[in-house]
């Protein structure tokens, strides 16, 4: 027994009203779908049913493209960018005055703890908005030339791990470029998005400039099909990037990938062992470490590596697992069942390939998803769970000896999401910046996100940018590429 | 919904020692020869020269301050309700070195401060008192008299407090004048000066000296060591001087004098925190941590606490390892205690001044 | 045919495939007859093979860190370099394009000029690039945040089909100026520039391997670039009129390993005129975001 038992600190679930059931939301309003079929959304932590969620297929999707398309057309894309902004900027507040809201909805659906929700998701969407809002009528400075044009119609599909953040990651910058939206939420997590939609009501933004078409992989799949689709902007693993990438091959859809990552996480025997220690937890047990840019492998010099793990473990003593609605709850449920029996899956792997596995002693819950804090050491390159994307709460932990020795092992990866480097001396942590081939390199720090901060990867972890004025070029025909 | 569940016993030698191992003999009741050899074993040499301190010291890992205020700021996130703050709150008061430091301090000020700390509650018995009372030495024979056996201790701030800057014969007289009346805990200032010029061996030396003179007692005045780390300004100098206080003897790390800001922050008392939690890791030797200044309601002291035992462990839990060196916290936490017994909230004419 | 032989007999050169600096014969023994515009025989060239590109992108990848290691003011100077050296060689792909393309000398010179004039202004763009596509971003915390591009790494480079040397300069400079290797499917019927810029390339200050040079059949070779795994990127604009092969089938291939993929700009190959851009030199990089406290 513990001297100080922090005692229960429950979030209120009653600051959100949840429908029995959703429909989609097409035209600026909630229609039915057009088969009658849902599929009902959970509560990961206590597996209780949250809603009905109405599942488009191709006829829903192609009315919500029309609707989009005549939006763009007609209302969205000949409005000037001025006015455009102050929509936005609406949407931006009205996130902040409705963030208890939104951050408890997304407890409920994602299993992530409050304080995450409350301090991360919730206000930095809003920021979002309120970043690309202010772009909206300053495009022609932009650095894509005067006058940059929207491609038309994005159709957009977003993970389960941020699902507000990613809607506003999306959204925010496709709205400010004069692009109207099909957006398609995860699965298992539609329901902040479907409250989202409820606040572009509020908004009173024209029908059609945002359409939210909620179901599974065939939904998504029919988003990027369709043909009226002009850009495609895709957040989840690499293997559905692939498929898209491939999909969309000759067809001249513009595409933004945010898929995959391994990241490492480099502690130098001089690095601020504290905080790198307070780094590498964040970097792998925020949001229960499924987080693309997870800090997965630990890479950590050899001449230190004993003590940062037996620091780190301790550490991990003090991290608090359980009810996520709980105020001081540091690490909350898996999302789903199918994602905690891959993360199964890979640490029994990882345990078989002989890694010797450290789990954190702690009593999880009977109902709901769950996986405690795990920490692997004695993981060699060649195994599975150094390799792939686990996408939970488990840390690889490897070590170097050498700077040369560290880029090769971070880089050793067919993913360059991100990486970090924990050292007290600046040019090195410059010179490591430069090699690593990660799209964010955080130095000192991990998992900090901002609107005006570019975001995204390097080989199979995706192309395109999401965030800051880099955000802007693909949604433009002058500033795309590809 | 089970509640949030706290993981498992720490597994580390590192950090946190279980809070069996945690009370063994207490800091005072070393030996100078101890002390010194405590500090041999850190630094790995006999060789406490001031270039052996200064390689030892400036070898110590660096504190990023960006991170450092980051984790301070999230263990300040901590929600604390109901049981665990009524716990705390009594946790708090049994915590403070209740202070008055006024060049206009009297003998009526004093009793009545003392009056204070055995009466903080009047009416409720199971209000638990102050550790100390905490004032300048010419004041202590008053306090000592004024609190008799209560089992309050008396805390003086002495060696030229608050600036130090006085020789060292006088600064050990200051400190023998408090010690002979009777001060069962001395509050020290190491020369900053000395400190930000690299004389790291003239603040270790002030110290052990100062020890000494703790120690001509009968029974030993508990030193606590005055870092004043809003003049050392950055926190690897917080690190050193939390680093050389220990070596030197210090039973306590404490932050401020309360005469300079900033005085006590979160972030400075987390990393004099993860120094005593390291030290007790090399050397086996609990150090207590004293912020003190500026800090003045129930919600902070919480926060302090939270970091206390995330950072520290719960073997630090314990006013013989942390204190509050405050004044007006004292009421504040009264109120939010009176709040938690009758639902309603307080007032100030409903607890006393001192 | 003529009837009797001339006064002196030329020495004609032999074209070989350029790969890490060398130049080599196809490892399959293949050669293809190359002819000109009206039909004539120029030369055989090197019909390269999957093997050939296989060993390109090994010597490209080899040579890549180093390449983009290099100072922006250093790769700026070894590519000028190559300007002065093409300008040199004018009266060869003077006359290289007039036989390849069928263009009359006056034309041709003004296609060599324009060429060389390109090559000029993306070597220009090395130490500029990231001024231009870099931001400092204000993140809203203490801490220094920058973007800047870097080299996507290996680029697998289709060129034009009918704009031998204009259209090849067009999409070789812009992929190596920032530090990227290049591994280049020269025009199938029209390869005859490319040999020789692999000369002056080989004369000049440009490692070898950064650009790698393969002739042969386009839609024979594209295809294991266009998937092959070590390969970040790659321009299929010229499988617009290349036999056997489109850029779509291109592009599905690469998206097996997520690579870059720059489209034609047109469905048909159209004029290079105007073809240079900053989006051409921006398509084969990554913007890598750097994030640092700021604390005393």
């Amino acid at each position: 027994m513990p001297r100080f038992e922090y005692a229960p600190a429950p979030e209120s679930r009653a600051v959100v009203d949840i429908a029995s059931s959703y429909g989609l939301f097409i035209d600026g309003e909630f229609v039915e779908s057009a088969s009658g079929g849902s599929l009902k959304t959970i509560n990961p932590a206590t597996e209780e049913s949250l809603a009905d969620v109405a599942v488009a297929d191709e006829s829903d999707v192609d009315r919500a493209v029309r609707a989009a398309r005549r939006a763009q057309e007609k209302v969205w894309g000949p409005m000037p960018g001025a006015e455009r902004a102050k929509y936005l900027f609406r949407i931006a507040r009205l996130l902040a005055e409705r963030s208890r809201e939104f951050a408890v909805l997304e407890v409920l659906d994602n299993g992530k703890p409050i304080r995450e929700a409350r301090d991360v998701d919730v206000p930095t969407a809003a920021a979002h908005f309120f970043y690309y809002a202010g772009w909206a009528d300053k495009l022609d400075h932009a650095g894509f030339g005067p006058s940059p044009r929207p491609h038309g119609v994005a159709g957009q599909v977003i993970p389960w791990n941020f699902p507000l953040l990613m809607l506003a990651w999306k959204i925010a910058p496709a709205l400010a470029t004069g692009n109207t939206v099909v957006l398609k939420p995860a699965e298992t997590t539609p329901l902040t998005a479907l409250l989202f939609a409820d606040l572009l009501r509020q908004a009173e933004l024209p029908p059609g400039v945002v359409n939210i078409v909620t179901g599974a992989g065939a939904t998504g799949a029919a988003v990027v099909a369709h043909p009226g689709v002009d850009k495609v902007a895709f957040t989840g693993s690499t293997a559905v990037g692939k498929r898209i990438a491939k999909e969309i091959a000759g067809t001249r859809k513009h595409a933004t990938l945010e898929l995959g990552g391994k990241a490492a996480n480099i502690v130098f025997d001089d690095a601020p062992i504290d905080q790198a220690i307070e780094g590498i937890v964040n970097g792998i047990f925020f949001n229960q470490g499924q987080v693309c840019c997870a800090g997965s492998r630990l890479l950590v010099q050899e001449s230190v590596a004993e003590e940062v793990v037996e620091r780190l473990k301790a550490r991990l003593g003090t991290l608090r697992v359980g009810d996520p609605m709980d105020k001081n709850t540091d690490v909350g449920a898996i999302n789903s069942a199918a994602q905690l029996a891959r993360i199964t899956d890979l640490t029994k792997a990882g345990e078989e390939e002989g890694a010797v596995r450290w789990t954190a002693d702690c009593a999880l819950p009977e109902q709901g998803f769950w996986f405690a804090p795990t920490v692997f050491t004695d993981v060699s390159a060649a195994h599975r769970i150094a390799r792939e994307e686990i996408f939970g709460p488990v840390l690889s932990v490897l070590t170097f000896r050498t700077p040369a020795e560290a880029v090769a092992k971070a880089n050793n990866t067919p993913y360059g999401l991100s990486a970090g480097i924990w050292t007290e001396k600046g040019s090195r942590i410059l010179s490591m910046a430069d090699k690593l081939r990660a799209g964010v390199v955080w130095a000192n720090t991990f998992n900090r996100f901002d609107p005006t901060s570019p975001f995204g990867g390097y080989k199979e972890s995706g192309y395109g940018r999401e965030g800051g004025r880099h955000g802007l070029a693909s949604y433009l025909i002058e500033g795309s590429t590809r | 919904m089970p509640d949030a569940t706290r993981l498992g016993a720490m597994t580390s030698t590192v950090t946190t020692p279980s809070s069996e191992s945690a009370h063994g003999p207490h800091p005072a009741d070393r030996t100078g020869a101890q002390v010194a050899a405590d500090a041999a074993a850190v630094i790995g040499t006999a060789d406490l020269s001031e270039a052996g301190l200064r390689r030892f010291l400036q070898g110590l890992p660096g504190v990023d301050r960006v991170g450092a205020d980051g984790r301070a700021a999230q263990l300040g996130t901590r929600s604390i309700k109901t049981s665990a703050k009524a716990w705390a709150l009594d946790l708090t008061i049994s915590m403070i070195d209740l202070t008055t430091l006024e060049g206009a301090d009297t003998a009526g000020k004093v009793r009545s401060l003392v009056a204070k700390a055995r009466t903080p509650e009047p009416g409720d018995a199971t209000c638990p008192r102050p550790a100390a009372v905490c004032v300048y030495g010419d004041m202590v024979t008053v306090a000592r008299d004024a609190i008799g056996t209560s089992g309050i201790n008396v805390a003086a701030v002495a060696t030229a407090f608050p600036s130090g800057r006085a020789g060292r014969e006088v600064r050990l007289a200051d400190t023998r004048d408090a010690v002979a009346a009777g001060a069962d805990e001395i509050d020290m200032v190491i020369d900053r000066g000395a400190f930000l010029s690299g004389h790291y061996r003239k603040v270790y030396d002030d110290i052990v000296a100062v020890r000494e003179v703790c120690h001509e007692a009968d029974r030993p005045a508990h030193l606590k060591v005055i870092l004043e780390t809003g003049e050392l300004a950055t926190y690897d100098n917080v690190r050193r001087a939390s680093w050389l206080a220990m070596l030197a003897g210090a039973d306590f790390i404490k932050t401020s004098t309360g005469k300079v800001s900033p005085a006590a922050t979160l972030p400075v008392t987390v990393i004099m925190l993860e120094a005593v939690r390291d030290f007790l890791a090399t050397t086996g030797v609990q150090i207590g941590v004293k912020p003190a200044g500026g800090i003045r309601t129930a919600k902070d002291a919480i926060k302090y606490l939270v970091a206390v035992n995330e950072v520290a462990g719960e073997a630090w839990l314990d006013p013989d390892y942390f204190r509050f060196g405050a004044s007006s916290l004292l009421n504040d936490v009264l109120l939010q205690r009176q709040k938690l017994a009758t639902g309603a909230y307080s007032g100030p004419d409903y607890v006393t001044i001192d | 045919m003529r009837a009797t032989a001339p006064a002196r007999i030329d020495v004609r050169k032999t074209y070989k495939l350029f790969i890490g600096g060398a130049f080599p014969r196809s490892e399959s023994g293949r050669t293809y007859e190359v002819t000109s515009a009206k039909g004539a025989f120029l030369a055989n060239a090197a019909q390269g093979s999957r093997k050939d590109a296989r060993d390109s992108v090994r010597a490209a990848r080899a040579a890549q860190p180093g390449w983009a290691g290099a100072t922006a003011y250093n790769r700026g100077q070894v590519l000028y370099r190559v300007a002065e050296l093409l300008e040199g060689r004018r009266a060869q792909f003077v006359s290289d394009v007039a036989a390849g393309e069928g263009l009359t000398e006056r034309r041709a010179q003004d296609v060599v000029s324009a060429a060389i004039d390109r090559w000029v202004w993306y070597a220009g763009w090395s130490d500029k690039v990231a001024q231009v596509a870099g931001n400092a971003n204000p993140v809203a915390g203490p801490y220094f945040n920058i973007s800047a591009p870097e080299p996507t790494g290996v680029v697998a480079v289709i060129a034009p089909q009918e704009s031998s040397l204009l259209g090849l300069v067009s999409v070789l400079a812009p992929a190596i100026v920032t530090g990227n290797t290049v591994v280049v499917v020269a025009s199938e019927d029209r390869p005859l520039p490319a040999i020789s810029l692999a000369e002056v390339l080989a004369t000049s200050d440009v490692p070898g391997g950064v650009v790698n040079i393969i002739t042969g059949r386009t839609g024979e070779i594209a295809p294991h670039l266009a998937k092959h795994m070590d390969v970040n990127a790659i321009d299929v604009a010229g499988a617009l009129g290349a036999s056997g092969i489109t850029w779509g089938e291109l592009e599905a291939e690469a998206a097996g390993t997520v690579k870059r993929v720059l489209r034609p700009a047109g469905d048909d190959e159209g004029s290079w005129a105007d073809a240079q851009s900053l989006n051409a030199i921006l398509a084969y990089t990554e913007t890598k975001t750097v994030w640092h406290p700021k604390g005393m």
